[in-house]
């Protein structure tokens, strides 16, 4: 609270009644926004949309700054997100409707599924999972524990085994069951292994042998914690399998996830989901605003 | 991302030439290149500041080199700090314990669990140690099957207790068992923690006081942001530990989280990580990293074009 009204306050004292932001609020600017992962030139971005603002709107008081501050960051995710839902839905017409989880190694795609299972059941919908990464160490057993606390079906195959078979598996078993929601989990895997990419692109085809027109939602999910290399990945895993959502993980930390921004902007895809914890609770439905202020706090 | 910082120095580094003294005009400059990139790099905002000022303050203190022309001599006073920076010498890890005890720490998926086996495989087969691996995670959906199936892999023998929800025990009891089997090596893997979560830093910091470790090791994840240097600090005052282990180096990130940690915490990089195999495991070496972060390759061809 104390750095918040610091920084607002200094931000407005330099601001108010000049046709220019003055550096040194620039400057201020520029520190909170990079520290939080933004980036240099999304951050400069930022700051011109606020010079134009400023030039604009001649005399500001601190409520209309601190305001327009927000809304001009928050801006940057507005084409994309709609940023105001606040239940977990999955789109009607769609059954089942099929969802693939992707991410870098151990940026929490296997814990976001058993969250997401949750909320999904709780919501009344019958979830099967897919285990998919037949890969690392235990992975399986680790979903497995996910689908027994959320008391959902799973289907798996042995560690080692062809996560594309595993994939057909759990749509053909989905289908049967008349689920309504699939949630394949993968191997997390380097976006700049071409072998391990072109797997992710085999697992969905082979996919829409069952149910032609899935996954309906490729998930990417991101590290809070992850610098500017976040850009590259969200780049190369849209290349591979169209991402078209986000889950921003480990934001219960002193990470800020600042790096989503520029990557809305710059591929146009919705963050939906943010993971606050390792609880089955710990998931959040995407607030932009929320998640603008916390670089201030 | 490469191409964006060759293109930003070419135009940097061009205002550099054809000027036969350093002024500050010209640095300025190029080190706001400079900056950004290491900013792009992921260098934590406040120590890339300070970087550009030393390199500001230590060229404008050089008269030019006739030998050298002024881009060179930038390039050159931005290697230099850099390679300081990332602390000179590789350093080894102490294995003077009977056992020696090693003990892991970091964030969440930052990489323990696989660095605790390849760290095993390593001393086993390169150093020819009896080792134990420690199963502490008694938190995270089948941690202990994991480094379970990891041991199996590399035919090193795995201490955890089923239902003990104590680590700090199991730790104990561990040490016990190393000792009656003969190990002489005992590496602990422990779960995943923020550094703001009080209490699991407590109990981090229990079991080390509790098995006295001659390595604590922070593993950290190479694509890390800015957030690194509070990471890094909060686990260092805590545990005091010994080196850093950088993982995930097989990814395409510039790493810079490496230089924040140096700088915060002043411990060494020990090891890196490079793949998800066992064998995917090498030591630090400084000036690589520091090449890396900059893309210095690139920088230093770039102004052999010039
Ligand atoms: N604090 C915190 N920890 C999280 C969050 N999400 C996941 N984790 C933890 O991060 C670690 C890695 O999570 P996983 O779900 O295994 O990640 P993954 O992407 O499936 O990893 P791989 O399959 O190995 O690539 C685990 O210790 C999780 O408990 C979160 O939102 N907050
Ligand atoms: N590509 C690559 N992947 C790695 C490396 N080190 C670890 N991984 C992967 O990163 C993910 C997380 O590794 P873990 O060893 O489970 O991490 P952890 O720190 O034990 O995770 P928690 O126990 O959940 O905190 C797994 O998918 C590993 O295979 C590395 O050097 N390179
Ligand atoms: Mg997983
Ligand atoms: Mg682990």
């Amino acid at each position: 609270e104390k750095s918040k009204t610091t920084f607002f306050s200094k931000l407005s004292k330099a601001v108010a009644g000049k046709a220019k932001v003055d550096d040194d609020v620039l400057d201020n600017l520029e520190e909170v926004l990079v520290s939080s992962d933004v980036g240099v030139e999304t951050t400069l971005k930022v700051i011109d949309r606020i010079e134009a603002r400023v030039a604009k709107d001649k005399y500001l008081g601190t409520t209309e700054l601190n305001a327009i501050l927000r809304e001009e960051i928050a801006g940057l995710l507005a084409e994309t997100n709609v940023g105001n839902e606040t239940d977990f839905t999955i789109p009607e017409g769609k059954k089942p409707y099929v969802i693939m989880v992707v991410g870098v190694n151990g940026v929490g795609k296997t814990t976001t599924i058993g969250k997401l299972a949750s909320q999904f059941k709780k919501a009344g919908k019958k979830v099967v999972l897919g285990a998919a990464d037949t890969f690392r160490a235990a992975a399986i057993d680790q979903l497995q524990v996910w689908a027994d606390r959320v008391d959902v079906p799973i289907v798996r195959q042995d560690m080692g085994s062809d996560p594309a078979s595993v994939a057909f598996d759990t749509l053909t078993s989905a289908v049967s069951q008349n689920a309504d929601v699939v949630i394949i989990d993968t191997a997390g895997r380097l976006h700049n292994k071409v072998n391990l990419m072109n797997e992710l692109t085999k697992i969905k085809r082979v996919m829409q042998k069952v149910v032609a027109d899935a996954p309906h939602e490729v998930l990417l999910v991101l590290d809070g914690s992850t610098g500017q290399n976040a850009f590259e990945q969200a780049k190369q895993f849209t290349l591979a399998t169209e991402v078209t959502s986000l889950a921003v993980t480990k934001l219960d930390g002193t990470a800020k996830g600042g790096v989503v921004i520029g990557i809305s902007d710059q591929f146009q895809i919705p963050v939906k989901y943010i993971g606050v914890g390792e609880g089955i609770e710990d998931l959040q439905v995407f607030n932009k605003i929320e998640f603008v202020d916390s670089f201030f706090k | 991302m490469f191409n964006n910082l060759s293109d930003k120095l070419d135009k940097a580094l061009h205002v550099l030439k054809g000027h036969g003294k350093i002024t500050e005009v010209n640095v300025a400059e190029t080190l706001k290149e400079v900056r950004r990139a290491l900013l792009d790099a992921d260098v934590n905002f406040k120590i890339a500041k300070n970087f550009t000022k030393t390199v500001k303050e230590k060229a404008l203190g050089q008269d030019v080199l006739t030998s050298l022309n002024p881009s060179q001599l930038m390039v050159k006073l931005v290697k230099d700090e850099l390679t300081e920076l990332m602390g000179g010498e590789t350093v080894g890890i102490n294995l003077s314990g009977n056992p020696t005890v090693i003990l892991m720490s970091g964030l969440q998926g930052s990489g323990k669990t696989t660095f605790s086996g390849k760290l095993a495989n390593y001393l086993k087969t390169k150093k020819t140690k009896q080792v134990l691996l420690v199963g502490c995670d008694v938190y995270r959906p089948a941690a202990i099957n994991q480094l379970q199936v990891v041991g199996e892999q590399i035919g090193v023998e795995v201490y955890a207790e089923v239902g003990n929800q104590n680590p700090v025990e199991i730790s104990q009891n561990a040490l016990k068992h190393a000792k009656s089997t003969g190990k002489n090596v005992v590496i602990i893997d422990t779960a995943g923690r923020l550094a703001v979560d009080e209490e699991m830093m407590t109990e981090i910091s229990n079991i080390h006081k509790a098995v006295n470790p001659q390595e604590t090791l922070f593993v950290v994840d190479s694509m890390t942001g800015q957030d690194a240097v509070n990471t890094a600090k909060a686990f260092n005052d805590i545990l005091n530990f010994e080196g850093v282990v950088l993982t995930k180096l097989d990814g395409d990130t510039r790493g810079g989280a490496a230089l924040s940690i140096k700088s915060v915490v002043d411990k060494p990089i020990k090891f890196i990580g490079t793949g998800e195999k066992m064998e995917a495991i090498d030591v630090f070496h400084p000036d690589r990293m520091a090449d890396r972060i900059l893309g210095m390759g690139d920088v230093v061809s770039l102004v052999e074009r010039a």
